[in-house]
């Protein structure tokens, strides 16, 4: 007679996603970066605090995917927005989530000053080098040289200026206290990028200032290139411009272990 | 009772909003309307609330947004420019349906303009510069009481329906002195409960405040018709005026805030030289109290509209009026505050008919 056999759930959708299909398209980086945020949120306890403050472009309707309170913002105001709610609710946790137009063109005036005011936010930032969203224009982040719809045979200098890097110009900011980089194209990048979210979310809940996640996310659908080639082109050139690593950290966090 | 005290326009706003339970305030420096500003950065701090000089206008604004989504009653102010930049974001507050409190104490313009008192900016106000179709309350005190009376029910027309409202003042509203009784503190347990809040979905579904409706069932046209169904409610309740001796005119005059003040002095003057004139204010700009003032433009009256610019208001007095009596306007336009000698002169001119001063409107 054999025994009931025992199984154990390995694997299993967060309770801070929805069960809903996202519109996002096949090898974009989205739908990884809220899987992150979402399972961080739901190993650190937080769903039922959280109130999220979501961008205008790709990530738009992220409160139909993520299952927790959620606001819209107009364009680039996401974190003057998330800077009104933690203030008046300094108990709640507060997530903005953010693509490269919204909060390195737009918003880059409420995104500094946030950050420079040291909000206990935590900002999760995809930076994919193009306005996905409006069809595949030239992005802040746009490296020289990479086709944009605006910028016809690659984005010059001379015509439209250089690949902003706004993660290190934060880290400039006495009230940020952790900024990390990490790509969404490969496993070990994303591992790294989950444990990058969750730091960012601890020193929120251990009220240290504000702190971001810039994570390089593929967009094959504005790239023009395969799943595979997208991931490569991550991996290979946008690293270039935007090294991975850590870009500033003042949490103190590593001393304790 | 509370003791009667002697403040300044843009002080009894601040400690008027304290006092009607509001606990957020953000706002960028901007003349002449610094002494609220100056006034909440200690205030709140003493209420338990919320100052926050935010890095531009637009900043404050969706500040507001994020405070009041999570219930507490918010507030912001600026001056003309300054509101100009900040209607981007009190569209947004329409279409998510979020309350709060807008202060514009006018100045001159277009552009920089200068900083002495206009009220140039009534379309901006009741038309809005925002994208859509929308409508914000516009309160239009004369007078120091008055800011607080407005203050109090600028922020419970908020709550109630759910929507920016606008309390509209210029740069005298804000520096004028005059003594004032405040009522007591509202009890912050008692406010209108706000069931839309996000608070984190404990026990209860995620909760999500948006104004973007994508549908191809016509959801956004669903949103637009709820929108006006609350406007006509606006409409029809919320209308707010006042009459001067207007029983026996012949001529009514129209104006609001700091001109209609100068126009009452005028009235007594010209009542003094024969001519009885009276004062129709319109209180809420948006709601215009179409209705009351239509009433009093009966056969054999005539109307005579004032404003410190060339003739924003007057479209909505013509709207009201149409062709009934005859209507004429004068402007005074780029932060000039005329006497009330001058403006006396203007209800003379109208009541003789002699196109001296101002000019007639042909409707």
């Amino acid at each position: 007679m054999s025994a009931e056999p025992v199984y154990k759930k390995v694997f299993g959708r967060p309770e801070s996603l929805k069960e809903a299909a996202t519109h996002y398209c096949p090898g974009c980086g989205h739908s990884i970066a809220h899987r992150l945020v979402a399972e961080c949120l739901d190993e650190l306890g937080l769903r039922e605090k959280t109130i999220g403050v979501p961008p205008v472009g790709c990530a738009v309707l992220a409160y139909n995917y993520f299952n927790f309170d959620m606001i819209e913002a107009p364009h680039g105001r996401a974190l003057a927005v998330a800077t009104g709610i933690k203030r008046v609710q300094p108990d709640k946790f507060v997530l903005s989530y953010q693509g490269d137009g919204d909060l390195a063109a737009i918003g880059t005036a409420e995104t500094i000053h946030a950050a420079n005011r040291g909000e206990m936010i935590s900002a999760i930032f995809i930076n994919n080098a193009i306005y996905g969203m409006t069809g595949g224009q030239m992005a802040p982040t746009t490296l020289l040289g990479q086709n944009a719809t605006t910028a016809p045979g690659g984005r010059d200098p001379e015509l439209h200026g250089w690949p902003i890097d706004i993660s290190r110009m934060l880290a400039l900011c006495d009230g940020v206290v952790y900024v990390e980089r990490c790509t969404l194209s490969s496993i070990k990048q994303i591992r790294k990028a989950k444990k990058a979210i969750k730091k960012s979310f601890q020193c929120q809940l251990d009220r240290l200032g504000f702190s971001l996640v810039e994570l390089l996310s593929p967009c094959p659908t504005n790239w023009k290139l395969s799943t595979q080639d997208s991931w490569d082109w991550v991996s290979e050139e946008m690293v270039k411009v935007y090294p991975v690593g850590v870009i500033k950290d003042t949490t103190g966090y590593e001393d304790k272990k | 009772m509370n003791e009667k005290v002697l403040m300044r326009g843009s002080d009894i706003i601040g400690e008027a909003s304290v006092r009607a339970g509001c606990r957020f305030y953000a706002g960028y420096p901007i003349t002449p309307q610094n002494e609220l500003p100056e006034y909440l950065s200690a205030r709140m701090v003493e209420v338990g609330g919320t100052f926050i000089q935010g890095e531009s206008e637009i900043a404050s604004i969706n500040m507001l947004i994020g405070a009041s989504a999570v219930g507490s009653r918010v507030m912001t102010s600026s001056s003309s420019p300054g509101i100009a930049l900040k209607q981007e974001g009190i569209s947004y507050m329409a279409g998510l349906e979020l309350p709060g409190v807008i202060v514009n104490m006018m100045r001159g313009g277009p552009g920089l303009g200068n900083i002495s008192p206009s009220a140039a900016d009534y379309f901006q106000s009741t038309r809005g510069g925002g994208n859509g179709d929308y409508r914000t309350p516009v309160l239009a005190p004369a007078g120091c009481q008055e800011l607080i009376e407005m203050t109090f029910l600028a922020f419970d027309l908020a709550d109630n329906y759910r929507n920016p409202v606008m309390i509209l003042g210029d740069g005298l509203m804000g520096q004028v002195m005059e003594p004032v009784v405040f009522p007591d503190f509202l009890d912050l347990n008692k406010l209108p409960q706000k069931d839309w809040a996000l608070t984190g979905c404990v026990d209860r579904e995620a909760r999500a405040i948006f104004s973007m409706y994508l549908g191809e069932k016509g959801e956004l046209c669903q949103h637009n018709l709820e929108l006006q169904e609350k406007y006509d409610r606006i409409t029809a309740q919320e209308q707010r005026w006042e009459t001067i001796m207007t029983d026996d005119a012949d001529l009514i005059v129209v104006a609001y805030g700091t001109a209609a003040r100068i126009a009452e002095s005028a009235i007594e003057e010209v009542r003094g030289q024969g001519l009885a004139a009276g004062l129709f204010r319109p209180i809420t700009l948006w709601p215009f109290p179409t209705a009351p003032l239509r009433e009093l433009a009966q056969k054999g009256r005539k109307i005579a509209v004032f404003e410190l610019c060339l003739g924003q208001m007057v479209e909505d007095v013509i709207l009201s009026v149409g062709e009934r009596v005859e209507i004429s306007f004068h402007g005074v336009p780029g932060g000039v505050i005329p006497t009330p000698a001058e403006v006396a002169e203007f209800l003379n001119s109208v009541a003789k008919g002699d196109g001296k001063v101002g000019r007639r409107i042909e409707v």
